[in-house]
């Protein structure tokens, strides 16, 4: 089963580069806000059913995909 | 009595690049260096460990997060745990935090750029094994060189670490958007500090500073006093 794995910096947490990005994009001429940057992980998982699976992602994202004192985590299953 | 030169060790991870600096550093201050390979699931007879700067796994995922799961770091936590001492530079006190050992995490510079250059500390424990030769209150010059290095915790953990004393080095100036400027932490027991100015670079005043002896040879001396009560 195919998941994927969104790991984004915590609200409240200063993040440059999501503010480096949207100065960028105000320079090309879009009125923007609140532009963050996080991380995108995909993952072929070995799991008998989405329940299963999404255990084991989420295990995962505690255990190394995210820091949990700076980031969190969504998870998507697909087919 | 002739005093026995303790024996400190510095891991070498993929991608660590401080290691020999500290190494050099360590033994130039009567340490007996010993390098230790991150393979090595068992530690070597020490009376300290060293977790050097660099850029262990490629900083891949977040900076610390993939040495934290090699058998050396699993020993040195083991180390720890039993009260020995453990000091982590730059990339080690990345990967410290991301191993538990040591409150907090850091992150991106505020200004988005690497910064190297010599910055002024303030000290704010002078009881420490790192910091037996340091004076409370006192400005060290120490130079940093890190692009990950603002130090974060939710400030309901900062107001803990502040109260019970665990900061132990502050920039006197603003470097990376630290927060409350938090260069240096020790965990509970004392017997874990991470930093991310490089002592190891700041021994000899022909490097510009010799302030950094100041902490590596309260390290060295702290080791040896333990090497001697357990003779």
């Amino acid at each position: 089963m195919r998941a994927t794995v969104l790991v984004r910096p915590k609200s409240g947490i200063l993040d440059p580069q999501g503010a480096a990005v949207e100065t960028a994009l105000e320079h090309l001429g879009f009125a923007v806000g609140g532009a963050r940057v996080g991380k995108v992980v995909d993952l072929e998982v070995d799991a008998a059913d989405p329940a299963e699976a999404r255990a084991q992602v989420e295990r995962m994202c505690e255990q190394l995909l995210a820091n949990p004192l700076m980031e969190s985590y969504e998870i998507e299953l697909h087919g | 009595m002739a005093s026995p030169q303790p024996r400190i060790g510095v891991v070498t991870y993929p991608g660590s690049n401080d290691d020999h600096d500290a190494l050099w550093a360590l033994a130039a201050l009567d340490a007996e260096a010993v390098p230790v390979w991150h393979e090595e699931a068992e530690l070597p007879d020490l009376d300290a460990v060293v977790l050097p700067g660099g850029f262990s796994y490629g900083d891949y995922l977040r900076c610390g997060a993939i040495a934290r799961f090699s058998p050396a770091t699993a020993a040195v936590t083991e180390f720890a745990e039993a009260g020995g001492l453990v000091l982590g530079i730059c990339n080690g006190f990345q990967v410290l935090c991301e191993a538990g050992l040591l409150p907090g995490v850091l992150l991106r510079n505020e200004s988005l750029r690497f910064i190297c250059r010599d910055v002024p500390l303030v000290v704010e424990r002078d009881d420490l094994p790192f910091t037996t030769r340091c004076t409370r209150g006192n400005q060290l010059t120490i130079p940093v060189k890190h692009g990950d290095g603002r130090w974060f915790a939710p400030p309901e953990l900062v107001a803990e670490l502040e109260a019970n004393g665990q900061v132990v080095l502050r920039y006197a100036e603003p470097v990376n958007g630290s927060v409350d400027d938090i260069a240096g932490v020790c965990n509970g027991p004392g017997n874990v500090m991470g930093l991310m100015p490089h002592p190891e670079h700041a021994v000899d005043p022909l490097l510009g500073s010799a302030d950094g002896a100041l902490i590596l040879a309260s390290l060295v001396e702290s080791a040896r006093d333990r090497a001697i009560s357990l003779a």
